[in-house]
């Protein structure tokens, strides 16, 4: 196997690996637009690093911190819907960050590979962050892993029984900062959301206690970066859609399957 | 009493955005006693009981709770989001880890080991309300806080469920304080009664007539009024039927 083909696969599992438990939570807690919102923002955060000379993937990490920040204080004016100011702050953000990229006339950014993945031009240096963001993630995850589950069921119940909830809370907001980091290189960031609900989607049907739907979520993953890949040499399509195509699919197929009936 | 107070609120006032909730209001549970707190929608129970929780903080007054003390919270509503697959015994052991054994045990005290390895999301509204109840006894709690425990339950299923919880109080000897709008199905295993409507509108003992089993053939409105009338010290005409209630809640009084 060619080299960057390796690269691609090894990245796009890493990735996939460590969304998926953090993609249940996401679909649990209804945060998807959420984690959309964060998304978006990482372009601004690329900009960021470049011109505060930082690493660009811990300016996209800072940058969605304060996006999640900003969420907060806005929710507390309790003048306008969480989904309008989600909406709000997602255009906002990726506005800002295409307009602030045009004025670093010198610097060359690969616009189209952040907006939608460059998979086949991972590096190792590349594999060595998406693995170790996305270990360090799935390890933070398991520690919070009981409190975490426990706020998302009843937030106060938790709270009384001796949860801190805002740090659980800030914390899950880090990881996802990480993770949208790290996969940003995969699939783009206006693609990232989906590596990951739609493979937690997809575990649904097929999952009987919250781990078993987190791992199933990791699988499915998995096994899309693995389809995508294989789809996008056969007749040359982009990686990163291809991957994402290729989730659909699964979730879709899902429905076929007679799965573990709920009610 | 002189049991030992887990309890103590001290004329607290809250005002959520400018909108006065609570004001000067005091109560206390000590242990092995019933407390039930009554008012109508918007009196403030709710907002009391998480006063007292802890989870929000009151812009005066006191709250002291005992030092240590265990709390058991039994909270108005629980919606479980359909994504997430959760198994009754994994729902009671979100606080507690706890083994098979003992989450059986505990579901079986308040008549709901039946559904151990259910969907959280499948069982009634009874069997929610119970399952709640054994997540908070798995604590062990000397002071349960129970927010409209009947709520979404049929009326056969509300006299069991007050029935648990008298015997509850008894079997473990904990303070209970119950939130209820509704005030004839609490009166029976009630020790102490607060009547709240942004104030303590009256407080007192239950009168032994609430006890009679006669009595409980009387519920609706002509049982609530009679005991309304039966037992408080009303300074001003508030029934505790809560449309009445609403309208003269514009008048209030300080």
């Amino acid at each position: 196997m060619d080299d960057f083909l390796l690269h691609a696969l090894l990245g796009g599992l890493g990735v996939a690996l460590a969304a998926g438990p953090l993609g249940v939570f996401i679909v649990w807690r209804r945060m998807a637009y959420f984690g959309d919102t964060l998304a978006h923002s990482g372009l601004l955060g690329v900009v960021f690093g470049v011109i505060l000379r930082m690493d660009p993937q811990l300016g996209v990490i800072l940058t969605c911190l304060l996006v999640a920040l900003a969420l907060v204080l806005l929710q507390r004016q309790r003048g306008l819907a969480t989904d309008t100011l989600l909406g709000i702050l997602a255009h906002a953000t990726l506005s800002l960050g295409l307009v602030a990229l045009a004025f670093l006339e010198t610097v060359r950014v690969d616009l189209v590979g952040y907006l939608f993945g460059d998979i086949l031009a991972i590096s190792i240096t590349d594999l060595y962050r998406i693995w170790g963001g996305g270990l360090l993630a799935l390890s933070v995850l398991a520690l919070l892993w009981r409190p975490l589950l426990a706020i998302t069921v009843h937030e106060e119940l938790a709270q009384v029984e001796g949860v801190a909830v805002f740090p659980i809370r800030l914390a899950f907001m880090l990881l996802i900062a990480i993770v949208i980091a790290t996969a940003m290189k995969v699939v783009g960031i206006l693609l990232i959301t989906s590596l990951l609900i739609i493979p937690a989607a997809a575990a649904r049907r097929f999952a009987h206690s919250p781990e078993g739907m987190a791992a199933l979520a990791s699988l499915f993953g998995s096994t899309a970066v693995g389809l995508g890949l294989w789809a996008s040499l056969r007749w040359d399509t982009p990686a990163g859609p291809s991957v994402v195509v290729a989730a659909t699919a699964l979730f879709t197929l899902g429905f076929a399957v007679p799965g573990r009936s709920r009610h | 009493m002189t049991a030992e107070p887990l309890l103590t609120v001290e004329k607290v006032n809250l005002a959520i955005r400018g909108n006065p909730i609570l004001r000067d209001v005091s109560l206390q549970v000590t242990a092995g006693e019933i407390l039930a707190l009554i008012g109508p929608n918007g009196a403030g129970k709710s907002t009391l009981a998480r006063v007292v929780l802890g989870l929000i903080r009151a812009d005066s007054g006191r709250v002291w709770r005992k030092p240590g003390v265990r709390v058991g919270y039994m909270p108005q509503r629980l919606a479980v989001d359909d994504t997430l697959p959760l198994s009754v015994r994994r729902f009671v052991t979100l606080g507690t880890p706890a083994s098979r054994e003992r989450v059986r045990e505990a579901l079986a005290e308040v008549g709901a080991a039946h559904v151990l390895d259910a969907p959280v999301q499948v069982i009634s509204g009874g069997e929610l309300q119970r399952i709640l109840l054994a997540r908070a006894l798995l604590r062990e709690p000397e002071l349960l806080v129970l927010d409209e425990p009947i709520q979404g339950v049929d009326v056969n299923g509300q006299y069991e469920l007050y029935d648990l919880i008298g015997n509850l109080r008894q079997r473990r000897g904990c303070g209970i304080l119950i939130v209820s709008h509704e005030l004839h199905l609490v009166m029976a295993a009630t020790d102490h009664v607060v009547c709240l409507n942004r104030h303590v509108c009256c407080s007192g003992h239950p009168e032994q007539v609430a006890r009679d089993p006669a009595y409980r053939e009387l519920f609706g409105l002509d049982g609530v009024r009679r005991l309304a009338v039966y037992h408080h010290h009303h300074n001003h005409h508030h029934d505790l039927h809560g449309a009445v209630v609403e309208s003269a809640e514009d008048d209030a009084h300080g």
